[in-house]
């Protein structure tokens, strides 16, 4: 694995971090399989190393926007189980007061302006949001999160030539997991998806999506030149969905094979693969390890049952938060 | 008091809120040295730099997509959308993004952004550069609309659009951006929401948008002639509506039209209408009359276009109908 920041406490706070996902994703999961949640939502569980290796190169200054499949986001950059879980069960004390839910949580309070259930419908926001930095004199970044399929989106090449041309400092990270819905993404995707940005001037890399050390080092390294004014930047960051599209995508050979997904799951989990390496780097031991997991575990326990026992918003809210004052 | 046009005034707003807050700026097509193909915008680039007046790629979903961005993260954006036509190229951003952030986030995200754009046909310019498309804005809870019908108004109303906290509309006519109005000197703004009595009467109410208040104006001269006493209302914003105006003088008069240069159906005028109908129906003697726009795609043909559109002269025969007692069924 690539060697990326030097403390250890900056380790084991990544680890925790992809844990927290993979933890918030496994129960949110549950809530939709025993029919507690409304609705559906987005599964992130096998692209934790993806939202955690950005994020944590970024500062609760720094803008993100997020997508449907957003928890993962979320998560990374600062958000807390309880106030997540009862936005997805549309109680009061979510993020969102309940009127977002999954696709549209956002906490601005940590720098995310939000999921965004429109596939690349926040690109605009995002290099937006670089603009307004730019134009103020401030160094934040903006981190545009998106997948694969939103590639196929016009919006992207509109905003990218802007960037490109006055030099905005947004970064362009798509999450490509290989899958645009329901479909292969080589069956969406004409040529390459890295030289489309590379058309505008604009720097691109590619990077194992599945290793935490490399996205983070990576991007450290580009937010700070994006700093600068040396943005903006494209990274395509190769990494796989666990779940279907949504929680409710169960059988879906037809697009893609069980084996196909065995093999990410025990051969390139980017958990499994970061433990290892805390271990054998000596950073953490085993028991040290389980703990930390133990931990998550049952914050996330009491984070859902908090969530569950929470009161909905009250009727006189339906018609609140229409317009600002 | 001194008069200047409508485009002046609109290039005033602009210049003084820009002095007044550092955050404001302007983001369209050729808004810069060409000040736009109707000038209005002339000479901003000169005192504000092209920092702060920022010409575009032909982009709009993308720029409006970064007004939104920016007036989500701190700034005040105003975005020129060359001709109110390209509303449905923005539509995504503006109603999914734009209109819903602040609900969506339980009211933690505001969207403080203005988009400037234009209305009315007659100028030969066909289906695509001559619509009128304010109901469907006015449609999507979160946008608010400013429909201004003079150099006054739309200076009052651009103020106030830009310090509103939320993601706002202004429809111009761009037929108007050479008529004159007396302005006052000193600053003024013109709060959404109140709509304006123009002209009193007492046989019927004449209620007109943007250049209709022109058309309504000269149909109350007319009518005065056969005496006929015209009330004449300019809603000024048609969100927020000013029903309780709208109602008191309808309830005075007990007759109503209600004109309007968006389609008839489906539109502006069958929402106030309905109001009217709801609100004030045991005060009516007739039923509350729309006039939109014809059903049709904005021909281009002079001898066509001009059929398509509200005049002095229907509005007269309308309302001498409705004052007659005489029954008038829609097509």
């Amino acid at each position: 694995m690539a060697k990326a920041k030097t403390n250890t406490e900056d380790y084991l706070r990544m680890y925790r971090q992809m844990v927290r996902i993979r933890t918030f994703e496994d129960n949110a999961n549950q809530l939709y399989l025993s029919a507690k949640m409304p609705g559906l939502t987005h599964m992130y569980s096998g692209e934790e190393a993806v939202a955690v290796g950005i994020c944590e190169a970024l500062t609760d200054d720094d803008r993100i926007t997020s997508t449907h499949r957003g928890h993962g986001h979320c998560v990374a950059k600062g958000a807390e189980f309880r106030e997540m879980f009862c936005e997805l069960l549309g109680k009061a004390e979510g993020y969102c007061r309940g009127k977002g839910g999954s696709m549209h949580i956002a906490d601005q309070n940590h720098g995310n302006l939000g999921a965004n259930a429109i596939v690349g419908g926040s690109m605009g926001i995002a290099t937006g949001s670089a603009l307004r930095a730019k134009l103020q004199g401030k160094d934040d970044v903006t981190v545009c999160f998106f997948g694969d399929g939103a590639t196929a989106q016009g919006l992207w090449y509109e905003v990218m030539n802007m960037a490109a041309l006055w030099k905005l400092p947004v970064i362009y990270a798509c999450e490509n997991n290989g899958y645009s819905e329901y479909t292969k993404t080589d069956e969406i995707a004409a040529g390459s998806i890295m030289a489309r940005a590379e058309a505008f001037g604009i720097e691109s890399h590619q990077v194992d999506g599945q290793d935490v050390l490399a996205v983070n080092d990576l991007t450290r390294k580009l937010a700070e030149r994006a700093r600068k004014g040396e943005g903006p930047f494209f990274i395509e960051l190769m990494t796989y969905r666990y779940h279907g599209h949504h929680v409710g995508d169960i059988n879906r050979e037809y697009y893609r094979s069980k084996d196909e997904e065995k093999d990410w799951k025990e051969n390139r989990d980017p958990i499994i693969r970061f433990r290892g390496w805390l271990v054998s780097e000596g950073i953490a031991s085993e028991d040290e390890i389980e703990a930390m997991n133990a931990e998550i575990e049952t914050d996330a326990t009491e984070a859902v049952a908090y969530a569950e026992a929470a009161a909905y918003p009250p009727a006189e809210e339906v018609d609140m938060h229409v317009y600002a004052d | 008091m001194r008069e200047i046009t409508l485009s002046q005034a609109v290039n005033e707003a602009l210049a003084e809120e820009m002095r007044r807050d550092e955050t404001v700026f302007i983001l369209g097509e050729d808004v810069a040295e060409a000040g736009t193909p109707f000038k209005v915008l002339s000479g901003l680039v000169e005192e504000f730099g092209t920092g702060r007046v920022i010409d575009t790629p032909i982009s709009e979903p993308g720029f409006v997509g970064l007004a939104v961005g920016a007036a989500m993260t701190g700034a005040r954006p105003v975005v020129d959308l060359m001709f109110g036509d390209f509303i449905y190229l923005v539509m995504d951003q503006l109603c999914n993004q734009a209109a819903k952030q602040h609900y969506m986030s339980g009211g933690k995200l505001t969207v403080p952004m203005v988009l400037r754009t234009n209305m009315g046909a007659t100028r030969r310019s066909a289906a695509q550069h001559s619509q009128s498309l304010q109901a469907i804005v006015a449609h999507i809870p979160g946008l608010k609309v400013a429909m201004p019908s003079s150099a006054y108004e739309a200076k009052g109303l651009m103020k106030t659009a830009i310090r509103d906290n939320n993601p706002v509309v202004i429809f111009e006519d761009k037929l108007m951006y050479q008529d004159k109005a007396p302005v006052p000197e000193e600053e003024y703004l013109i709060p959404f929401g109140e709509a304006k009595v123009k002209r009193e009467g007492s046989d019927i109410t004449l209620i007109g948008t943007s250049s209709m208040v022109q058309i309504a104006e000269k149909a109350a001269d007319a009518l005065a002639g056969e005496g006929i006493s015209a009330e004449v209302i300019d809603p000024r914003t048609i969100v927020p509506l000013d029903d309780k105006t709208l109602l008191d003088s309808v309830r005075k008069t007990s007759r109503a039209i209600v004109i309007d240069e968006g389609h008839q159906s489906y539109g502006v005028t069958a929402e106030i209408a309905s109001r009217l109908n709801e609100k004030a129906f045991y005060h009516l003697d007739a039923p509350v009359l729309r006039m939109g726009a014809m059903d049709v795609p904005v021909p281009f043909s002079p001898a066509l276009e001009d059929l398509t559109v509200p005049t002095p002269d229907r509005v007269v025969e309308n309302a001498r109908r409705l004052c007659g007692g005489e029954m008038i069924h829609a097509a």
